[in-house]
């Protein structure tokens, strides 16, 4: 059995990482024991700015830190990150200050707190702005690496974690991440599942489920949303000529829809996209609620056949 | 350089003359909250500011934010009389490639601290610059000038609330109470009450003064540069439009431009004379 871990613990991490770097600087909107960024805030109190329960003024106290030079990580629930989703928009992707903002508890996987905290549309809205890296790990190893990097980017992020632990897929392989560059973790020539974030581990399920029934699959995990590495997409639609994506996330405009742009307009083979079907969700456990939203591993299976009989 | 009253008083005259000239030429813009603003901020930079004009990205200049950024004519009025872009760029006002868009903005126009556009982002924005100010240890100032109208947005609020709690000295907002927004005069808009006493009750240092009398200016300048233990917002009672009589208190002159006899007159009100 692997180790299990929540990105959020990858998050808080890479703050202490990062922390010799003295214009490295944390903003909290009351959540840093959530987000994982109360580790800095005890060790570098002094390089901690707390905005109160205030995003829109911690997402712009953000820009005007980089505007002088320093290198701001903020964090809050990827739901409230969408409250300052202008702050974002305008005084943050269109100036291109590297403000780097990190919206854990994402996705209906963040369970039982229900619908209002479980953001099914952020990676969509900010893979729209200009300028903005978008990515969503799925374990607590990429989650740091990547973290890690981002201070060395002159340009904005947004990176969704997660609250729940997953299994731990990059333990001595840091070496392998790259911000922009998808992993293959397993390869198979029938069909290819790109994932993101806590679906990648359902996507490495199904490929089990799929090699069962004598269907080999290549499993990606496409940690960056955006930019998308189209040249790997562009390869395994090739390879493979059929693709499922799956994401905890809404079927509209995150992963799925990112892969559909790049597909439609390049190399239009059958897509499948695995996603929350543009519908809330509800208090649950989150194997539950990937169960209720239909995008746990069986149903990537399903998908995946479907996209094979399409060819 | 430290200017007169009256060489002041001439600075703003010959801004408000091309605030004038900038809208006219483009048929488009916002002349009433910039010529409600001109006093103050042709003083600051004029008096205040510690910036190059032939360095505007040094690190430790002070900061000016126009956070009502529509009124970006009279930023750019002030940018060019201090040399940081030239007459000629004025010309480019609201025109394709041109360094004065519509909005102020940091990535277009040298000597602008902050790409506004976006009511209430500002003073947010001048939080941030002025904990990297104390962070650097340095004792450069940042100013931002909000608009009253401006203030109705919440997360200027959430703004006065965490500059007070990181105890942001070096914070200084200058609020242009010009009474008219957008559509009409504020009072039928959202009625504010007690302006002072909000921020008061914020804990911020609050002076008030008639933001077209020069020698109140300077107090009032005085004020923001002295007050370095609280935050502090020099609200300034101003009129919209000031300098040319149909602007005045109109809130038609919000955001349009005058036509060909209305520019003329308003040449010869300001004093301007016109080949």
């Amino acid at each position: 059995m692997s180790r299990m871990a929540a990105t959020r613990d990858g998050y808080g991490q890479a703050l202490l990482d990062l922390a010799s770097n003295e214009k490295v600087v944390v903003l909290e909107a009351d959540l840093g024991k959530s987000t994982k960024s109360l580790h800095f805030r005890k060790a570098h109190p002094e390089r901690t700015v707390s905005c109160g329960i205030g995003e829109q003024n911690m997402l712009l106290t953000a820009a005007g830190l980089a505007s002088s030079g320093y290198i701001p990580f903020a964090s809050t629930f990827a739901i409230f990150t969408e409250r300052a989703f202008e702050q974002m928009r305008n005084g943050v992707a269109r100036p291109n200050l590297a403000v780097h903002l990190c919206g854990s508890h994402g996705g209906t996987h963040t369970g039982t707190d229900g619908s209002s905290a479980q953001s099914i549309e952020d990676l969509a809205i900010f893979r729209t702005l200009p300028n903005v890296i978008v990515m969503h790990p799925c374990d607590d190893v990429s989650t740091r690496v990547l973290t890690t990097k981002l201070a060395s980017v002159n340009q904005p992020s947004y990176t969704r974690t997660a609250r729940n632990k997953t299994p731990v897929l990059y333990d001595g392989r840091e070496d392998e991440i790259e911000i922009g560059k998808g992993i293959v973790l397993r390869e198979g020539g029938d069909v290819a599942i790109i994932a993101c974030g806590v679906m990648v581990s359902e996507a490495l399920k199904s490929a089990d489920e799929l090699a069962g029934m004598g269907i080999e699959a290549t499993i990606v995990d496409m940690h960056t949303i955006k930019p998308l590495d189209t040249e790997l997409v562009n390869s395994l639609a090739k390879k493979c000529g059929a693709i499922v994506t799956a994401e905890d996330h809404s079927v509209i405009g995150g992963l799925g829809g990112a892969v559909a742009e790049y597909l439609s307009s390049n190399i239009p083979i059958p897509l499948e996209r695995v996603g929350v079907n543009d519908r809330f969700g509800e208090s649950g456990q989150a194997d539950e609620m990937l169960e209720l939203m239909e995008i746990s591993a069986p149903y990537i299976t399903k998908s995946a056949t479907r996209a094979i009989n399409r060819k | 350089m430290s200017l007169s009253i009256i060489e002041l008083e001439e600075l703003a005259r010959k801004c408000r003359v091309e605030i004038v000239k900038m809208v006219y030429r483009a048929q488009a813009g916002h002349p009433g909250g910039s010529l409600s603003e001109i006093d103050l901020i042709s003083a600051l930079y004029a008096n205040y500011m510690r910036v190059k004009p032939d360095d505007p990205d040094w690190g430790d200049r002070d900061r000016f934010i126009l956070s009502k950024g529509h009124a970006s004519p009279g930023m750019y009025a002030i940018l060019a009389e201090m040399g940081f872009i030239t007459k000629e760029d004025l010309h480019s006002y609201r025109v394709l490639g041109g360094v004065c868009q519509g909005h102020v903005d940091m990535k277009w126009c040298p000597g602008v601290d902050f790409s506004a556009g976006s009511l209430g982002m500002g003073l947010s924005f001048g939080m941030g610059c002025s904990i990297a100010a104390r962070l650097d240890g340095s004792n450069r100032n940042v100013f931002v000038m909000v608009g009253d109208g401006e203030i109705q947005e919440g997360s200027i609020w959430e703004a006065a609330m965490a500059a007070k709690h990181h105890e942001l000295g070096n914070l200084k907002v200058i609020l242009d109470r010009n009474r008219i927004q957008n559509d009409d005069f504020c009072e039928s808009q959202m009625r504010m009450f007690d302006i002072p006493g909000k921020w008061k009750s914020f804990g911020w240092e609050v002076m008030e003064i008639d933001g077209h009398n020069t020698e109140e200016v300077v107090k009032g300048l005085d004020f923001l540069v002295n007050t370095n233990d609280n935050p502090a917002i020099l609200i300034a009672h101003t009129v919209k439009g000031k300098g040319v009589s149909y602007m005045e208190d109109n809130p038609a002159f919000h955001g349009a431009a005058p036509n060909d006899e209305q520019f003329r007159v308003a040449m010869e009100e300001l004093g301007e004379v016109i080949a």
